[in-house]
């Protein structure tokens, strides 16, 4: 229990553990765990970054579909009002067109009735002609009593 | 142990034994190889698990870090905070001194868990014929590091207040630079000083030497119990003790070692404050 030269052995022993410990153990440590912390923090804000992007990105997507909904929005009202529109205006097309339709049958009936009527005047007349010459038993000259036959043509017609 | 000091020895003499170094040389001039051998492989041991964990957390940059160099991180963190929340500066120094000393002292002090007659009985088949396996029990060891922390001490004041300042320094505080008080002053100093390589290294040494010292006592009571009527309670009873006194000595060899540490921190911290 007395201090000896081992006291001096002890001290150099110390100092090569210490000398070793801090020109070999510290630094390497400290610098990983440095390296290390810097790398977790990278990541931190690698992913602070990348939570702000995809909330912009979500921002900006919900953004485009409201956009995009109220686009659909107004072309399905356009749609609407363009397909009214159209459906009123072949509409009008056909009732138009069934008016001008109808007139013209009505037309063509009256001409028909026109016809007809000329038509049925002058057999009327051939007829009360024959009728007229057998009554009489003699053939009238037709062109002798035109005048006359005209007169009646006429007087039939009007009645 | 049993057959080389077995029967004719007494107790007296079984302790007496445990206390002997092995020395060589003679006077001042005495080498304690058993302390010494013992250091300085504890010191390899040490040394080379901190490096090889080293290299193990730098080669696993980036990945979560397992085995040994977890074991180190958690040292080096450990004492890495320690002592940024004692010294405010460049620590870089200061943390490897803090590390040498935890891990060494802790290692050294490891060594009182041994079964107290196994190292003996080792170093006896290498012909030798003392062996004490715990280094911070010799004086020289607890002694050679405070006497280390001490010029560390002197050194690092002289480095923050030049040689002229810290001369001041030693005439000129506690009490004041009146010529009439500079012997006093020294006086005082020289007992500050003094006090922390004295406190340091005999609390160490009293603490490690008192704890192997019980380890002895209790390894007496199987002593006794070959030779008493009772003795199987007496066995028992060194088994039980033992295995206590073992399980609480866990906490003093982590406790010395703490202390051995911090101090040091706290004095280099303290000799680069201005008075």
């Amino acid at each position: 229990m007395t201090i000896n030269a081992t006291f001096i052995g002890q001290i150099i022993v110390f100092l090569i553990l210490l000398w070793f410990i801090a020109k070999f153990v510290t630094p390497v440590v400290s610098q990983a765990l440095a390296e290390r912390a810097k790398k977790i923090a990278d990541g931190l804000a690698a992913a602070d970054r990348g939570q702000k992007d995809l909330a912009e990105a979500t921002s900006r997507a919900d953004a485009i579909i409201r956009e995009a909904r109220e686009r659909a929005k107004q072309i399905e009202d356009l749609a609407a009002r363009r397909s009214s529109e159209t459906i009123e205006a072949a509409k009008q097309d056909a009732q138009a067109e069934g008016a001008r339709i109808v007139q013209s049958a009505r037309d063509e009936a009256a001409t028909e009735t026109g016809r007809a009527r000329e038509e049925l005047r002058r057999e009327y007349g051939r007829l009360v002609v024959a009728g007229a010459s057998r009554l009489l038993e003699r053939e009238i000259d037709p062109r002798t009593h035109e005048q006359l036959l005209d007169q009646l043509a006429s007087e039939i017609g009007r009645g | 142990m049993a057959s080389e000091h077995g029967h004719g020895e007494s107790p007296t003499d079984y302790i007496v034994h445990h206390l002997t170094h092995f020395k060589v040389g003679e006077g001042f001039w005495t080498w304690h190889v058993d302390t010494l051998f013992m250091s300085a492989l504890l010191a390899a041991l040490t040394a080379w698990m901190l490096y090889a964990g080293a290299r193990r957390i730098a080669a696993a940059s980036g990945k979560a870090p397992a085995g040994l160099g977890n074991v180190v991180e958690a040292i080096y963190e450990f004492i890495d905070g320690q002592v940024a929340d004692i010294y405010h500066g460049n620590r870089a120094f200061l943390v490897a001194l803090a590390l040498s000393l935890f891990t060494w002292v802790v290692a050294m002090n490891t060594m009182d868990l041994l079964p107290i007659d196994l190292p003996g009985s080792v170093a006896g088949l290498f012909g030798a014929g003392y062996w004490r396996v715990l280094p911070t029990a010799d004086l020289n060891g607890p002694v050679a590091m405070a006497v280390v922390i001490l010029a560390l001490i002197i050194g690092f004041a002289i480095r923050a207040k030049g040689v002229g300042g810290y001369a001041h320094e030693w005439i000129a505080a506690p009490f004041g630079s009146n010529p009439l008080l500079w012997i006093p002053n020294l006086m005082l100093n020289i007992v500050e000083l003094l006090a922390k390589p004295v406190s340091l290294s005999m609390r160490l040494f009293g603490n490690m030497y008192a704890g192997e010292l019980l380890f002895m006592l209790i390894a007496l009571l199987g002593f006794a119990a070959a030779f008493t009527i009772g003795g199987i309670s007496l066995f028992l009873g060194q088994i039980v003790f033992g295995a206590a006194w073992a399980i609480f000595h866990i906490l003093i060899i982590l406790l010395q070692a703490y202390i051995f540490m911090v101090l040091p921190i706290v004095y280099i911290s303290m000799a680069e404050e201005h008075h």
